[in-house]
């Protein structure tokens, strides 16, 4: 009866001490907030530019976005080539209200100098026109039924990626699409959803996106280094509480069935478990920390467009969680931050040039390969990725899995591979 | 005695192989069975149709007091109505502990949100301890369950079928792999199992069947091809023909 005792005991203690890399990450992520700000323009010594600052927080909901692809791909094996577009669509959830009231207030303003007071549809009339010209239409879509109130449209930061995340993955479990047609799957609705939004008529200006998200309406007093802070505060912010809560997750029973999900779903179906209905409740709260990340990304972005929904920014999402070692979470956040750093420093043009004599590496065409590269070793010879550097640290056991690792599989298949 | 489950007329074919054929079975709620056959006999493809792996082209299966049709059942839905299933090859959750791998079996409300929201108490341990106990795992508790041997994982998965408390229990080939000490254990489980319970065991292995000492059902070709007392089964011609006799 000792070991009832002592696993009676783990039901006791807090998250952060059963695990303690929860804890080790928020006291990072706490650190890092605190030393950006100390050395930001906006509220210290200025060492740090406000345009890096914008850059890190955007790193950070990265992170956040990165985190929801380990919990649904790392933890329950649903390999989603989609979840950038539910980070976008949080942006432009947000964009629109951004764009609607920052325009609203330019044309109230310019009608306050005509001699009679502004009809209610001089105003609105004058707002559409400012916002589609460039689309050539002058009147609002419905889709913008709702852009004059922040609250709906904060909701909607959750509500438009949840609902479509739960009839995408409705349909897709219930008919048992799994594995690489899934992702398929996925991307075609990635596809299909940024076609939609390069159309003019979509009602979200085309190609043209949403732009002038970083200045908030009515707050042009407050400078670009104060309000980047603002953002980088609510993304650190929002990144920890993703972390907790995709902590508590995935450490009680439910992880345990996620994780089996991955490993052997129709194992998980014969112990009585509705399969279906777990990855539908992954998939739709990933879906919406997707979104949430997206909300927070774009107003530091300042602007958002449909090649951000592109398929490929979904593929690049998977590449950081792999690289970073997806199946743990502090790995996806490592990964994200990482390999988005290095892109932005690769494709920004700081890196210097290789000069081979006969041939110039330039990073900003050469990243991408260095990149791809870069996943299929970790791939081939590093399957847990940067993360699996910390178990060299702490000397984490791992189950016998005759020599075959997890792999870019579910692991059972490979198990299965293995003991042939 | 009851009868739990009723299989009637059930066949099953595969690309125009019949595999199960016009197959009728029943077994009472407190029963223990041995179902035998030789090599692609439709064994566990029955096993498959019974547990909603697979859909049965024609027959009825009925099950419990209320007769439930199972065919309109999902696999999740017919394990919650008391049905396990131990599968041929040991499938256990090798990432996970003994413990995680029994938890999960435990039985406890399915539904994501119970799940979630799901803390084990201490009953929900000792339990856990008690099976670890039966299945010989009391100091594996707390290994991956990967790092078990072929016997340990066969056994874990019978503990995981007991976490289960199924009142129908379908057993693959239980002794695969054992050695015979471990095997005299396993048919301690399984007459201990069957005494409140119904037990079905599908076995290769003849002795193994003798020391069950219960009724044994012979299957050929997807079809029953007799049934009754292992001795009874055994003198019978075409038995003999098809399947001993090679
Ligand atoms: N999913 C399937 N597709 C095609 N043929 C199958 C399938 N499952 C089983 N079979 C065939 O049905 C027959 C019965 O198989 P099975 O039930 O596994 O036999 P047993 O368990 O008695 O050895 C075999 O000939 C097998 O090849
Ligand atoms: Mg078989």
């Amino acid at each position: 009866m000792s070991e009832t005792s002592l696993t009676g005991s783990h039901t006791r203690t807090p998250l952060a001490l059963r695990f303690p890399s929860v804890l080790i990450f928020l006291a990072v992520l706490g650190l890092f907030t605190l030393g950006v700000t100390i050395l930001s323009e906006g509220f210290g010594i200025g060492v740090i530019s406000t345009s890096f600052v914008k850059t890190l927080g955007k790193t950070l909901c990265l992170c956040l976005v990165a985190l929801a692809m380990d919990l649904v791909w790392g933890y329950c094996g649903i390999l989603s080539l989609g979840h950038m577009a539910f980070f976008g669509l949080g942006g432009y959830a947000i964009g629109m209200w951004l764009m609607y009231e920052r325009t609203r207030l330019i044309v109230v303003d310019s009608l306050v100098a005509s001699e009679l007071p502004p009809t209610a549809q001089e105003i609105s009339d004058g707002i559409a026109t400012q916002i589609f010209g460039v689309v050539g239409a002058s009147e609002f879509p419905p889709v913008w039924a709702f852009a004059h109130s922040l609250p709906i449209q904060l909701a909607f930061v959750v509500l438009i990626p949840g609902l479509f995340a739960l009839i995408f993955g409705w349909l897709a479990f219930r008919s048992r699409v799994t594995g690489v047609y899934l992702s398929i799957l996925t991307q075609a609705m990635t596809l299909a959803l940024s076609l939609y939004l390069f159309q003019n008529d979509s009602g979200l200006r085309g190609n043209n996106g949403l732009s002038g998200l970083q200045n908030l309406p009515s707050l042009d007093a407050v400078p670009q280094a104060t309000v980047s802070l603002w953002f980088f505060w609510g993304s650190a912010f929002a990144l920890g509480a993703g972390y907790l809560l995709c902590a508590w997750i995935v450490s009680g029973k439910f992880g345990s069935v996620i994780r089996a999900i991955r490993d052997d779903e129709a194992r998980v179906r014969f112990l009585g478990y509705p399969v279906d209905a777990f990855k539908l409740f992954i998939f739709t709260l990933t879906a919406v920390i997707a979104g949430i990340a997206g909300a927070l990304y774009y107003p530091q972005a300042g602007i958002i467009n449909p090649t951000e929904i592109a398929p490929i920014a979904s593929i690049y999402l998977a590449v950081w969680v792999a690289i970073g070692g997806r199946g743990r979470l502090y790995g996806a956040v490592i990964g994200a931050a990482f390999v988005s750093l290095l892109s932005t420093w690769f494709t920004g043009g700081q890196a210097p040039d290789i000069n081979l004599g006969f041939y110039t590496i330039q990073w900003v065409n050469w990243w991408t390969v260095l990149l791809g590269l870069s996943f299929v070793a970790v791939t081939l010879f590093a399957p847990k990725g940067l993360g699996g550097l910390v178990d060299l640290i702490v000397d984490r056991t791992s189950p016998n899995r005759h020599g075959a690792d997890l792999g870019p599989d579910p692991g059972a298949l490979r198990e299965k591979e293995a003991e042939k | 005695m009851s009868t739990l489950l009723e299989v009637s007329g059930v066949s099953v074919s595969f690309d125009g192989f019949k595999a199960i054929n016009n197959l009728s079975f029943q077994i009472g709620t407190q029963e223990l069975r041995a179902v035998i056959g030789p090599n692609g006999a439709g064994k566990t493809t029955f096993m498959d149709i019974i547990t909603g792996k697979t859909r049965p082209d024609e027959g009825r299966i009925s099950y419990g007091e209320k007769g439930l049709s199972l065919l309109s059942m999902s696999e999740s839905r017919i394990a919650q109505a008391g049905i396990g299933r131990k599968f041929q090859r040991p499938t256990v959750f090798e990432d996970q502990s003994v413990a995680d791998n029994l938890m999960m079996a435990l039985r406890k409300a399915r539904g994501p949100l119970s799940v979630l929201m799901f803390r084990p108490t201490a009953a929900d341990h000792g339990r856990i301890a008690e099976l670890a106990g039966e299945i010989g795992l009391s100091r594996k508790l707390h290994s991956k369950s990967g790092e078990l041997s072929h016997g340990q994982k066969q056994w874990l998965e019978i503990g995981m079928l007991l976490a289960q408390e199924p009142r129908l229990l379908l057993v693959d080939e239980p002794a695969a792999g054992m050695t015979p000490a471990e095997r005299e254990h396993t048919t301690d489980i399984l007459r201990e199992a069957a005494r409140t319970r119904a037990v079905v065991v599908v076995e290769h292995d003849m002795e193994f069947v003798r020391r069950l000492g219960c009724k044994v059902t012979v299957l050929h070709e997807g079809s029953v091809l007799a049934e009754g007392s292992i001795d009874h089964v055994t003198q019978n011609e075409r038995v003999i023909d098809v399947y001993l006799g090679r």
